[in-house]
């Protein structure tokens, strides 16, 4: 998912934290100012900065085809759907600074690998297709994660998923749309959707992250509620929406022990490569360099900007007040 | 090609070759409400692109669309100003060249809502609103970054003398022009010159920026005589798809 394998710290066993769980399984909101045990913070930074992270660096796989729209609508819808993900990233923000992290903090951890952002947008994105297969498949499942997510326990999170499941079902279903032209288009054009499919399916199962039925930190943070689903349940409910999806394209799911399951009204499926997902985390996906070096060289590039307006901003502050 | 066809090739184009710089951004910009706003000015112009160019496809009546206009065009045939063709540059460069750009721009729209053209009058009603927030919030950042800190003054002074001999073409008057104007199509692009100069004099006094002193002007790019070469780069991303896969629809 946006976030994946986010480390969960561990309750303690006071009667604040015992009180605070109390309040959470009545399903009350926790706001900035409550009391809250020190992991539940902790653990949501990183979680809520990964997801964060994960909307600015995922900028870069569409932007990379603003140019190359090939309609003016198209460039404007694509144009507007990374703006969209600019604007989660700040809501995403913004929430996190209520838990006491700065923005820039956050930025800088970013920049220099200490925080992570999802696998998937370390994916090239190579032909236009792409761009239909990223909102109907990765944004596809994003959802699946954000929907439950509008009931977390933290008011400020659970606030900022209700604006962005309201814009990501949008953008999904433009990414339905591009696919439907491009499958029903041009013998070209249907190997462009059928070799996207190809290339993003595995990487979109990997966004949901390893089974977890075994996991500490899933099981705590669960019981946080700012995790609401396990990593098993999303995959499946995934495969169960998508693969009717690729059929009704006319496309192919590559995987070949792909399998409709009427007793258990599930389709069985290959799990995707956990090795693979696993280099992905470690910085060798295929474009893990790229996409940091891009974020680096906007953050270091904009140093001259972000101080020139403050020092502005500092001046003008310092004229009003001899004025006064 | 007549001349209300030019006219609005030139409005058009002007919206779409900015408008595709500036979405160059997305992604990239020195902080994330920056890159916000500058994806929302691109849109603005991408928006006014169609309208443009979808009026002159009407006009010209030879059955093109604006999307064949913006995409199945070569250079010599663009008639956007040299000045929203030059390259991005440094956000400073970038936002200097929107400054100058949208003065030039919000005088134009305003005085084309009387155009007795009421087909222009719409669309210059709908896109003035747009650009005078374009204006509003490139001037401030202008003035922001001349008077910042010692490196950001320098860079929009060098932005500034590297951009102004593009100003001269967007004030100079040529046949289509005078065409317009005796129908009341559109003012003579002279006449917005003295306003341009005093807002921009306000600006550039706050911004603490020195107007440079030379007026030469760089022509070539609004009649298509001579673009730059920076152009065909671009057209050779922005109409990629529908050259390499002909007849596709999208």
């Amino acid at each position: 998912m946006y976030a994946q394998l986010v480390k969960s710290d561990a309750a303690d066993d006071s009667p604040e934290a015992r009180a605070f769980q109390a309040r959470i399984d009545r399903g009350e909101k926790i706001e900035p100012k409550d009391w809250m045990p020190d992991g539940y913070r902790k653990t949501l930074i990183r979680q809520i900065g990964q997801h964060a992270h994960s909307e600015i660096v995922g900028q870069l796989p569409e932007g990379n085809w603003i140019t190359r729209a090939p309609t003016l609508e198209r460039k404007a819808i694509l144009l507007a759907k990374v703006q969209d993900e600019a604007g989660h990233g700040l809501y995403l923000y913004c929430a996190a600074e209520t838990l006491g992290v700065s923005r820039d903090e956050l930025t800088e951890m970013l920049l220099d690998g200490r925080m992570k952002y999802s696998s998937i947008f370390n994916y090239p994105t190579l032909t236009w297709a792409d761009m239909g297969a990223v909102g109907w498949l990765v944004d596809g499942a994003a959802i699946m994660n954000q929907v439950p997510l509008q009931r977390t326990s933290y008011g400020p999170y659970a606030r900022a998923m209700v604006r962005i499941c309201k814009e990501e079902s949008f953008h999904q279903r433009q990414g339905f749309d591009i696919m439907m032209k491009m499958a029903n288009g041009t013998e070209a054009q249907r190997r462009m959707a059928q070799n996207a499919l190809d290339r993003f399916w595995y990487p979109s199962l990997m966004m949901f992250g390893p089974s977890d039925k075994d996991s500490v930190h899933s099981a705590q943070s669960m019981a946080w509620k700012i995790k609401m689903n396990t990593n098993d349940e999303l995959r499946q409910k995934f495969v169960d929406q998508t693969v009717p999806q690729a059929e009704y394209l006319g496309l192919t799911v590559p995987d070949p022990d792909l399998r409709w399951h009427d007793e258990t009204g599930h389709y069985e499926f290959t799990q995707p490569d956990w090795s693979e997902f696993m280099d992905v985390l470690r910085g060798n996906g295929p474009c893990n360099a790229d996409r940091l070096a891009a974020r680096n060289k906007a953050w270091d590039d904009g140093a001259w900007v972000r101080e020139g307006l403050m020092a502005h901003a500092d001046k003008k502050r310092a004229a009003k007040v001899a004025a006064e | 090609m007549s001349d209300l066809f030019t006219f609005l090739t030139r409005m058009g184009d002007n919206t779409l070759v900015l408008g595709h710089r500036l979405s160059e951004w997305c992604g990239h910009a020195p902080v994330l409400e920056e890159d916000i706003a500058l994806a929302n000015t691109a849109l603005d112009l991408i928006g006014q692109t169609q309208m443009w160019l979808g009026l002159a496809a009407q006009v010209e009546g030879a059955g093109r669309s604006a999307d064949d206009l913006a995409m199945l065009r070569d250079a010599w045939d663009f008639r956007n100003l040299l000045l929203v063709e030059r390259p991005n540059g440094d956000f400073g460069a970038t936002i200097m060249r929107q400054c100058l750009f949208d003065r030039f721009h919000l005088l134009l729209l305003d005085a084309l809502t009387h155009s007795t053209d009421t087909r222009i009058a719409a669309i210059a009603a709908k896109a003035v609103k747009e650009v005078r927030y374009h204006a509003d919030r490139s001037a401030e950042l202008v003035i922001g970054l001349g008077d910042g800190t010692a490196e950001s003054h320098t860079r929009m002074q060098t932005a500034l003398d590297a951009l102004w001999p593009y100003v001269g073409e967007m004030f100079t008057d040529d046949a289509t022009d005078t065409a317009m104007a005796a129908a009341g199509i559109a003012p003579l692009p002279s006449t917005l010159r003295a306003a341009w100069d005093t807002q921009m004099t306000d600006i550039l006094t706050q911004a603490t920026l020195t107007r440079p002193d030379g007026d030469f002007a760089h022509q070539g790019g609004k009649n298509g005589a001579q673009h730059s070469e920076h152009l065909g780069h671009m057209l050779s991303q922005m109409q990629w798809l529908q050259r390499a896969y002909p007849g596709a629809t999208w």
